[in-house]
């Protein structure tokens, strides 16, 4: 029997997982851009004094008159945003992910979720990658908070080319975004040809025992995970929930008849974010045990990356590890 | 190494001097071990920690937090490297861990962390996130002018920094309160993250907007020890309305191919970069906390 069962054609041909390509999402992110500029005029584009970090410096380049400095002020930003959206204006706004949420969170509730405006905030530098800087850039709560908004749509891209993917297709809704991708190099695996559909999530590999819902970064963690347990005959389902919001309720609750257990897994609180997201699903439409990797209650701090996903029980060692409790709760 | 007495630890312009140039060679010392963090900022600010923490403050580091202290608060979190490198020559923690910053379990974190959370002695609260430092900074004043304490509260802001609109919205709180025991020293580097600071949001006429938000106004030379010193009498001197200092420094003063240059904010330098700035801040009586050449 086999353990590990890919599934349609949603990853890159002869993907070597021992040695994958590298590349940054926030290049994904720079690079639709420049695209879109020349696509779409109406695109215009916010930086706040990060733009060589968040690559938003490659649409400033090509287009410098559609690029508006703002300086470090990140609740300024968001209300400019709003007003040149009333413009008819599609801006999108970039910055860190802590700054693009937490600092401007008022501004972005009332001038962008409750009156609607077509801004698409675009978040790099997210989760614990962000590393030796510490916890005052790792941000964790992100995802949380912005989904709690009325009217914000989640996006949390895998790599590269999903990245390049959700930025191309978000400017075609009139609805706020806020879309998430990281600072670090990282595998770049999915197929750039495959069909990308928001709130319709992808189902990288079949299996039987459990399902592991993951996002962003994590769903490669848990690509590794799936190897360690089909040594020890245990068969996963792997989903990409690449959209947050709205959440594709129909293939969480079907996880949950056909594997009778879940494990979620997110580089960001666990309070609040996807594994929340889920448990509220299942919560209300087919009870299941789930087990969650993530943060757990707590901030990071400095340190690399890899050391961080240890202390703090987001390898896919410990991804591994709650797939087989989550099995050995099922009834 | 060092007596923990009162200051004036030094009162000769040439040790406050020579520890300046320590306390560059200790920044790239601990940049060096980290291979990440930020050089230019911390470079520039060495010279006004060597007089702060040498020469002007009222502490007492064998006991951190003792109730008379003059309060510091680090709006520029990224600055990290230097505020350490003061904090531990001046006997607030062991030289020795200057070795472990931005590493993981350490205290050293790359912006500074509670003191609740890691516990490093000298640092009052966490920052990082730009532009909340001076709102803390006059809640402190505040406090103080209500127990009618004669501590002096200084807060250090980036110039870039200063495009936060919670600084202005601080500014006029302490403007409003007449906070006279605050101190605002901004880093007037003319440099932030993506190119000099007029380049990224319009800055000038920087004195007059402090001015016009009721601070009393000094514009000194930051590579200048001897009138670092006398400013600050002077700030702690004015009466019934706040105080800003306008620190004209160079991001990265001292290592000769980072001065001036914003490209310096946020990185570290590497091996061969490392020795050539070390070649050029001379080595002083104080010693190195480290030979890292020496493997
Ligand atoms: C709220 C917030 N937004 C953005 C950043 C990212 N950031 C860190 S330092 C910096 C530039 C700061 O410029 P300045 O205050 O002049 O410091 P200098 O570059 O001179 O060291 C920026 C944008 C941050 N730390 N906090
Ligand atoms: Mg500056």
């Amino acid at each position: 029997m086999n353990y590990i069962n890919k599934c349609g054609n949603l990853l890159i041909d002869n993907l070597d997982l021992k040695n994958p390509e590298h590349k940054e999402t926030r290049r994904g992110f720079g690079d639709a851009l420049v695209e879109l500029g020349k696509s779409n005029p109406n695109v215009v584009v916010l930086g706040g004094d990060v733009s060589g970090s968040v690559r938003t410096d490659l649409f400033r380049d090509a287009f410098p008159d559609r690029f508006f400095s703002v300086g470090i002020s990140e609740q300024d930003m968001m209300g400019t945003a709003a007003g040149l959206a009333l413009a008819g204006k599609i801006p999108i706004a970039s910055t860190y992910g802590e700054f693009a949420t937490g600092r401007p969170f008022d501004q972005i509730r009332q001038s962008i979720a409750y009156s609607q405006m077509n801004v698409k905030i675009c978040a790099s530098h997210c989760g614990f990658t962000v590393g030796p800087d510490g916890a005052t850039h790792q941000s964790l709560e992100d995802v949380g908070i912005m989904r709690i908004l009325p009217h914000m749509n989640v996006v949390t891209p895998v790599d590269y080319n999903q990245t390049y993917k959700a930025v191309t297709e978000c400017v075609k809704s009139e609805h706020p975004f806020y879309i998430r991708f990281y600072r670090d190099n990282s595998p770049n695996y999915t197929n750039p040809d495959a069909p990308f559909e928001f709130g319709k999530a992808d189902t990288l590999y079949e299996g039987t025992d459990c399902t592991i819902i993951a996002s962003g970064l994590m769903v490669w963690e848990s690509m590794l995970a799936l190897e360690l347990l089909a040594e020890e005959k245990i068969s996963c389902r792997l989903i990409n929930m690449h959209t947050i919001k709205p959440i594709d309720r129909n293939a969480i609750v079907q996880a949950a008849k056909d594997t009778d257990c879940i494990v979620t897994c997110e580089d960001h609180q666990k309070i609040g974010g996807l594994g929340g997201a889920v448990a509220e699903v299942l919560a209300q439409e087919y009870p299941a045990p789930v087990e969650f990797i993530g943060a757990s209650d707590t901030f990071g701090e400095s340190g690399k990356a890899v050391e961080l996903y240890e202390k703090y029980g987001l390898s896919f060692r410990h991804i591994a590890e709650a797939v087989k409790r989550a099995v050995k709760r099922k009834k | 190494m060092f007596p923990n007495l009162k200051n004036p630890v030094f009162t000769d312009i040439d040790d406050l001097s020579e520890m300046a140039r320590q306390l560059r060679r200790d920044i790239i010392n601990e940049l060096l071990i980290s291979k990440s963090g930020h050089s230019g900022g911390p470079l520039g600010l060495a010279d006004l920690f060597s007089v702060l923490y040498f020469n002007k403050l009222n502490i007492l580091p064998q006991d951190p937090y003792n109730p008379e202290r003059d309060f510091v608060f680090l709006s520029i979190g990224h600055v990290a490297p230097i505020w350490y490198a003061a904090l531990a020559r001046r006997g607030y923690f062991p030289i020795d861990e200057l070795k472990t910053l931005r590493k993981i379990n350490g205290r050293l974190q790359g912006h500074p962390a509670p003191l609740k959370t890691h516990g490093l002695p000298g640092v009052e609260i966490a920052s990082g996130a730009l532009g909340q430092g001076l709102s803390i900074a006059v809640g402190t004043a505040l406090g103080l002018k209500l127990d009618k304490k004669s501590n002096h509260v200084f807060c250090i802001c980036g110039d870039g920094e200063l495009n936060e609109g919670q600084i202005w919205e601080a500014a006029m709180t302490a403007h409003h309160h007449k906070t006279d025991n605050l101190t605002v020293i901004v880093d007037r580097n003319h440099c932030q993250i993506d190119n000099r600071t007029e380049n990224v949001m319009m800055l000038e006429p920087l004195v007059e907007k402090w001015k016009a938000f009721g601070f009393e106004l000094f514009e000194i030379d930051g590579h200048n020890l001897k009138e670092i010193m006398d400013t600050i009498d002077a700030a702690k001197k004015v009466k019934g309305k706040p105080s800003c200092i306008m620190l004209y420094t160079k991001m990265g003063q001292g290592v000769s191919f980072m001065q001036d240059n914003y490209k310096w904010h946020g990185v570290p330098p590497n091996d061969e970069q490392g020795k050539i700035a070390l070649s050029e801040l001379l080595p002083t009586k104080f010693g190195d906390f480290v030979d890292y050449y020496k493997k």
